[in-house]
């Protein structure tokens, strides 16, 4: 087997499948030794799944042979976050409270990978409990980036992102609660979508803050992350925020390639102060390929997203605090019983000290403190009113434009350890992808060239709620605009890795 | 704003159920006063005529069919329990001595 067919899109990976160039069975397999001879220098991965991708991979094959009609994707390999529940495969969210437990159910999202025959090679790394934005507070140790080992691959979905950067895997999905999904895909060179709330079920997702999650597709083009959306999108009555639409034609807008009309409104708060200058040049001249290609760009301003970021860090920590009550060592993952015996709420105390992580402690504490008595309505009540001027931004902008863009991330992957000790810091990695989670909107990443030390950059496109067939068209629309100028695809620029080579 | 102090944060552990080290009692005022200073700019908007949002996209009654579903056995539901005993969860003493 040879290199190169992991090196295509899924797309193409599909199309082989269907042409016969390539078994299923041959195109996990070669994953599976990518895995083998590149994560140990990533470690993207926190669980292999090898036995039950490749049955998965033969039982394609096989139905294949007998010409029964397969999904697109079927027999194309798929990493999913660790933080949705996989039947039978170990889930820990990152954290040590939950090391070795096994669900017993399947995610919704999981259910449709699984019925459309794709082989789920393992699970990814991530920040514990999906809180941070560089894979360094996952407690099994952080997941490198592909362009360079001594930087952070973005967070909380690191090990997906890292995974399809690194051609380990195709596609894999991601959450993203402020951003985990996008600025990941900004920092590695991949594309990244946070649907629209509501889009893909939140089923067997582990909780961190309930209106603000969603998941989504991590690929290396848009017409695989389209592909992969029409996939896990649609309404499912186990999850009561599900969305009854019926699911877009994502892939046809991805492969339409026309911006003529479109207008873009550049984001006047987010463009500036804060973005390091090689990552706005980038910006810019993305936008002057659009702009070429006949998109209108027009400058909008959102004057209230100065505040998404407050009203972000008191509502997340708020439902977080809540969601994570429930690992309390009496009905699965991790029990630290204290010494001579205690109570159960005393084991409980134990088992969450030596269980969480500090960032999952900082996060509750803060949480609990908003939502304590006396601090509620100056907190968590300010913050709700914040979420409704953010959305009013996002629903006069539209009125004026079809799409709003800004950079995904202010900077390029920082290095392991820079920002780890300064919470802050940390957070403002997120100022540009937090709006969307506050208002519901979908979101898009795609790469836009090489910024600072030669690193990857990323541009976000945001659209109005239920409309992420925009996000498409003018992602793919770019995309191939880009890939032209630069004559492929950026991730061929990034540096091959030490156990890749032969 | 009032500041987080070292009782506070001891207060807020206790609330929460998390046993801290002092390390972390130690630690932890600092690192919330730099936050909540960071986001107390959220009041200086948030004025009594705006409405507030809990929920990105307003869903009012969401019912499905009231009829029987698969659920978990007794045996998936215990399965990954740290300690179980004739078909229930196992949990250490519920009441402190008395």
């Amino acid at each position: 087997m040879s290199n190169d067919i992991i090196r295509r899109s899924a797309a193409a990976q599909a199309a082989a499948l269907q042409a016969g160039e390539v078994s299923a069975e041959e195109l996990t397999r070669a994953h599976l030794d990518r895995i083998e001879a590149v994560d140990g220098e990533l470690n993207a991965f926190l669980h292999l799944n090898q036995e039950d991708a490749l049955a998965t991979a033969r039982d394609v094959d096989s139905r294949r042979t007998a010409g029964e009609q397969l999904h697109p994707l079927a027999g194309v390999p798929i990493a999913v976050k660790d933080v949705v529940v996989t039947k039978g495969m170990p889930t820990t969210a990152g954290s040590k409270i939950l090391e070795g437990w096994v669900p017993p159910y399947d995610a919704t999202l999981v259910e449709r990978l699984r019925e459309a025959g794709l082989p789920i090679l393992g699970k990814t790394n991530m920040d514990e409990f999906a809180m941070g934005s560089s894979t360094e507070t996952s407690a099994y140790g952080p997941t490198r980036n592909p362009w360079d080992r001594e930087r952070i691959p973005g967070g909380s979905g690191g090990g997906s992102s890292a995974a399809v950067a690194a051609y380990e895997a195709p596609l894999a999905i991601g959450t993203d609660t402020g951003g985990s999904i996008r600025q990941p895909g900004a920092v590695t060179g991949t594309v990244g979508v946070k649907p629209t709330y509501g889009s893909v079920s939140r089923y067997g997702l582990i909780a961190m803050a309930s209106s603000l999650d969603q998941a989504g597709p991590v690929t290396r083009t848009v017409e695989d992350s389209a592909l992969l959306h029409e996939l896990i999108a649609g309404h499912d009555v186990r999850d009561s925020t599900s969305l009854p639409d019926p699911v877009g034609s994502y892939v046809e807008a991805a492969r339409r390639r026309d911006v003529k009309g479109l207008r873009i409104g550049v984001i006047e708060e987010l463009k500036g102060e804060g973005f390091a200058a090689e990552v706005r040049a980038r910006f810019q001249e993305s936008l002057e390929q659009l702009e070429q290609a006949g998109a209108e760009i027009v400058r909008v301003s959102c004057p209230n997203f100065r505040y998404a970021l407050g009203a972000y860090y008191l509502i997340m920590p708020s439902e977080a605090s809540s969601n994570l009550a429930k690992f309390d060592g009496m009905r699965f993952g991790l029990r630290v019983v204290p010494e001579g015996g205690a109570t159960a709420e005393q084991v409980m105390a134990a088992t969450r000290g030596a269980g969480f992580g500090a960032e999952v402690k900082r996060r509750i504490l803060l949480g609990t403190y908003a939502l304590s008595a006396g601090y509620y309505d100056a907190y968590y009540g300010s913050a709700q009113k914040v979420r409704t001027l953010v959305q009013r931004d996002f629903s006069a902008a539209f009125e004026k434009v079809d799409v709003l863009a800004s950079p995904t991330a202010p900077t390029v992957a920082f290095h392991l350890g820079e920002k780890l000790d300064d919470p802050m810091a940390m957070y403002l990695n997120d100022i540009a992808t937090i709006p969307a989670n506050l208002a519901g909107t979908p979101g898009i990443s795609v790469p836009s060239g090489l910024a600072e030390d030669g690193l990857p950059a990323g541009i976000q496109f945001l659209a109005p709620a239920r409309a992420d067939e925009r996000l498409y068209r003018v992602g793919g629309a770019l995309e191939a605009l880009l890939e032209d100028a630069w004559g492929g695809p950026l991730l061929d620029k990034a540096p091959e890795l030490a156990g890749g080579v032969n | 704003m009032p500041s987080i102090g070292r009782d506070d944060v001891a207060r807020l552990a206790d609330l929460a159920r998390i046993q801290l080290t002092d390390e972390e009692i130690d630690r932890l005022p600092g690192e919330f006063d730099a936050i909540m200073d960071a986001v107390a700019s959220v009041s200086e908007v948030a004025t009594a005529d705006v409405p507030a949002t809990s929920h990105p996209i307003a869903m009012t009654n969401v019912f499905r069919e009231d009829v029987v579903t698969e659920t978990l056995t007794q045996e998936q539901a215990l399965a990954g329990a740290p300690e179980a005993e004739d078909g229930r969860f196992a949990v250490p003493q519920i009441l402190g001595e008395e």
